[in-house]
């Protein structure tokens, strides 16, 4: 596995991405696609949420063999994404909310989702098959 | 992402280059909502985009709520099959135009 040490914030994505798409780079367009998005979206939440207001790391690892894995780990407050309520996608426009869309995204783009709350680490695993 | 602007018979259109996502949307967002000012149509051209994320959403549907409001409507061309998945897995697909 390898790792990237990074502080957790919006304009760190870009370079988290890279990082990303450097290991799949074989992987096909489509999967990188939905990779590109689950890292937005995974690193936006990091960077909004587990150590506002202040700026904190995130550990980005990264596998891959017959599936991607890729784990993100915070020592920011304690939160199991995986528990976050689906948002309802049949409301109108002028009843919607987008709260909770970004989460329901990555468990639906990826094939599996796992959280665990290590010590004072929130572990975060996203596995994508690619063959 | 590069936000290009066309105006075609009085049809504004925006050109987006790249990935609509928690960096760009905002940039966007920027340019987009205050073009529903003028009433008519706005269009968006995603034949470029590579992909857009919740961030991008959440300016789409603003810009949704912005048309209503100011009797403005709003369509995209150019749409992808990866992002059309996006739409119709967040049931974006049933509130937005295409052409």
């Amino acid at each position: 596995m390898e790792e990237l040490f990074i502080e957790a914030k919006l304009e760190n994505i870009e370079t988290v991405l890279n990082f990303v798409n450097a290991r799949i780079e074989n992987c096909p367009p489509r999967i990188k696609t939905q990779i590109g998005i689950v890292v937005d979206e995974i690193l936006s939440n990091i960077s909004h949420y587990a150590y506002h207001p202040a700026v904190g790391f995130v550990v980005v690892r990264i596998s891959l063999d017959s599936e991607i894995t890729i784990e993100f780990e915070d020592s920011g407050i304690a939160y199991d994404p995986i528990s976050a309520k689906d948002p309802d996608i049949t409301l109108s426009a002028e009843e919607r909310d987008i709260g909770g869309l970004g989460l329901f995204m990555v468990k639906n783009l990826m094939d599996s989702v796992e959280y665990r709350r290590d010590g004072d680490y929130n572990v975060f695993t996203v596995k994508k098959r690619v063959r | 992402m590069n936000i290009n602007k066309t105006l075609e018979n009085g049809k504004l259109t925006f050109i987006l280059d790249g990935r609509l996502d928690s960096t760009t949307a905002p940039r966007l967002q920027d340019v987009l909502i205050p073009a529903f000012n003028e009433g008519g149509e706005v269009g968006l051209d995603f034949a470029q985009l590579a992909y857009l994320s919740s961030a991008g959403l959440r300016v789409l549907l603003m810009a949704l709520k912005t048309a209503k409001t100011k009797g403005a409507s709003m369509s995209i061309s150019g749409v992808s099959q990866e992002i059309m998945e996006v739409f119709e897995m967040t049931g974006f697909s049933e509130m937005l135009t295409f052409t």
